[in-house]
């Protein structure tokens, strides 16, 4: 095995376009426990973490927030936790401290899990991707698209992620985590709201409940259509019931050890309607501290 | 390959490190300090839990090579000479320590803790120990020996 260890990011791009069989390594909090059972010796390691830029954020010209893929999740929770506040409340129940401290969202991305904790925020924000590589250059992918399969993702073989994007909420983000205890769990099955009210709409994202973490689309127009953005009249039981149907029909779930594919689907329903109704009370009580 | 890195104030070199060695082993089998414990290598139990560069991290998810240049402080590096430290002290006289596999890991991780909050509540505790696993204590001696710490630290 080779340790590769870039310097700068030119260099890191040069290395996985040299050696695309090189794992890039992060915060490790996957790759290690593969390496430490023997379940994955690849001809190369590529550790990142000597390029200080992937472990900064900033705010864009346009208002974005741009977030190195190396921003571990206990800075994103601590420093990020205004803008994005569906994201940091995902970041606040992966692992534990220790793991928070080295794993990043670069990482989760990377590992594309079904069950990682940050997807359904990234998809309810609409998240952009950025990989680059040194033939192709930055390429921005939408989270939507980013997903392609079981631990699968749309990188090429000579691909890195540097970053991701996404807007400052407008409106209030809620992640709701099924698991078997409170702290260091696998999601059974999760679900992120974001309220975007300037556009009159709303995001989702399922976690742990299909192939891939995906949007609800037909929960999202049915919300676009349904929700009194002007009054902020609070929710109907009627509406709260048929978003939470919709979001579980987006789901195609698998009886696993986890939990079973009903019970995924029936939480999902749960999930939805009840980070909705927090969302939505939020939106109503700042409407009103408004008017 | 050589790997470079401080430890507890120490600078070490390690040679002949496999790489996709954990910074775990290097610590434990290459530079003699067993303090910490090697339970699960998958960031279960977190009775490998080290300082990196002042951050709490499981050293058998640390790849060895990561640790190049950097600052490492174990177990070992929280007693001032024979003075141990207090939340050391308070797993001794709380009975937090049975078997104490876990308790290496326990006391960095406690210690991180009252660094960053003096006077944790309850949860606050549970929260910032819920990575490390006991098989022994039952946690309430655990918890005691934290909250004795703290009300000792807070004293001085
Ligand atoms: C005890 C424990 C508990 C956990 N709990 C949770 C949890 O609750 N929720 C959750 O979602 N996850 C959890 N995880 C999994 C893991 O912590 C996360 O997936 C984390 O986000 C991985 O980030 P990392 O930086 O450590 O990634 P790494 O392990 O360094 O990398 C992960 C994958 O991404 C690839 N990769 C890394 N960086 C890049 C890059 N810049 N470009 C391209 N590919 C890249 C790697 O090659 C690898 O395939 C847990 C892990 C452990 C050990
Ligand atoms: S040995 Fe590292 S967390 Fe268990
Ligand atoms: S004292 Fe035995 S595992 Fe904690």
């Amino acid at each position: 095995m080779e340790f590769l260890r870039p310097a700068t990011w030119e260099e890191a791009l040069a290395a996985k376009a040299d050696v695309p069989g090189a794992v890039p390594l992060q915060g490790g909090t996957d790759v290690m426990v593969e390496i430490n059972f023997d379940v994955r010796r690849p001809a190369a390691l590529l550790d990142l973490g000597a390029i200080t830029s992937l472990s900064d954020w900033e705010v864009a010209a346009d208002g974005r927030v741009r977030v190195g893929a190396a921003v571990p999740y206990a800075r994103i929770i601590t420093e990020l936790g205004d803008r994005l506040p569906g994201l940091a409340q995902a970041s606040r129940t992966v692992g534990s401290p220790q793991i928070r401290n080295r794993g990043s969202v670069g990482g989760n991305l990377g590992a594309a899990s079904p069950a990682g904790d940050s997807h359904p925020p990234l998809l309810a924000g609409d998240a952009v991707i950025e990989a680059e590589s040194a033939a192709g250059g930055v390429r921005m992918i939408p989270a939507d698209t980013f997903y392609t399969g079981v631990k699968r993702n749309a990188l090429r073989p000579d691909e890195l992620i540097r970053a991701f994007w996404m807007s400052p909420a407008t409106g209030p983000q809620y992640f709701s985590k099924v698991g078997t205890r409170n702290a260091m769990v696998i999601a059974v099955c999760s679900f992120a709201v974001a309220l975007h009210p300037r556009e009159r709409r709303a995001g989702t994202g399922l976690g742990s409940a299909a192939p891939t973490p995906r949007r609800a689309r037909a929960a999202e127009d049915f919300l676009a259509a349904e929700l009194d953005w002007d009054g902020a009249a609070p929710l109907t039981g009627p509406l709260l019931a048929r978003f939470g149907e919709l979001a579980a029909e987006a789901a195609s779930p698998i009886d696993d050890v986890r939990g079973t594919a009903a019970y995924r689907r029936h939480a999902v329903a749960v999930m939805a309607r009840r980070t909705l109704g927090w969302a939505w009370n939020d939106y109503r009580e700042r409407v009103a501290s408004c008017a | 390959m050589r790997v470079n890195l401080t430890v507890n104030g120490r600078a070490e070199t390690a040679d002949g490190v496999w790489e996709g060695e954990s910074l775990l082993y290097v610590l434990r089998e290459r530079l003699g300090l067993p303090g910490s414990k090697n339970a699960c290598e998958q960031g279960e139990c977190g009775s490998c839990t080290v300082y990196l560069d002042g951050l709490p991290v499981c050293a058998c998810l640390v790849a060895a090579g990561q640790a190049e240049g950097r600052e490492v402080r174990t177990v070992e590096g929280l007693a001032d000479g024979d003075r141990l430290d207090p939340v050391q002290e308070a797993f001794v006289e709380c009975g937090a320590v049975q078997c104490g596999f876990c308790t290496p890991g326990l006391v960095v991780q406690a210690h991180d803790l009252l660094e960053r909050v003096p006077e944790p509540s309850d949860p606050e505790i549970r929260e910032a120990l819920a990575g490390n696993l006991c098989r022994c204590t039952g946690y309430e001696k655990i918890m005691d020996a934290v909250r004795l710490a703290a009300a000792r630290k807070a004293a001085r």
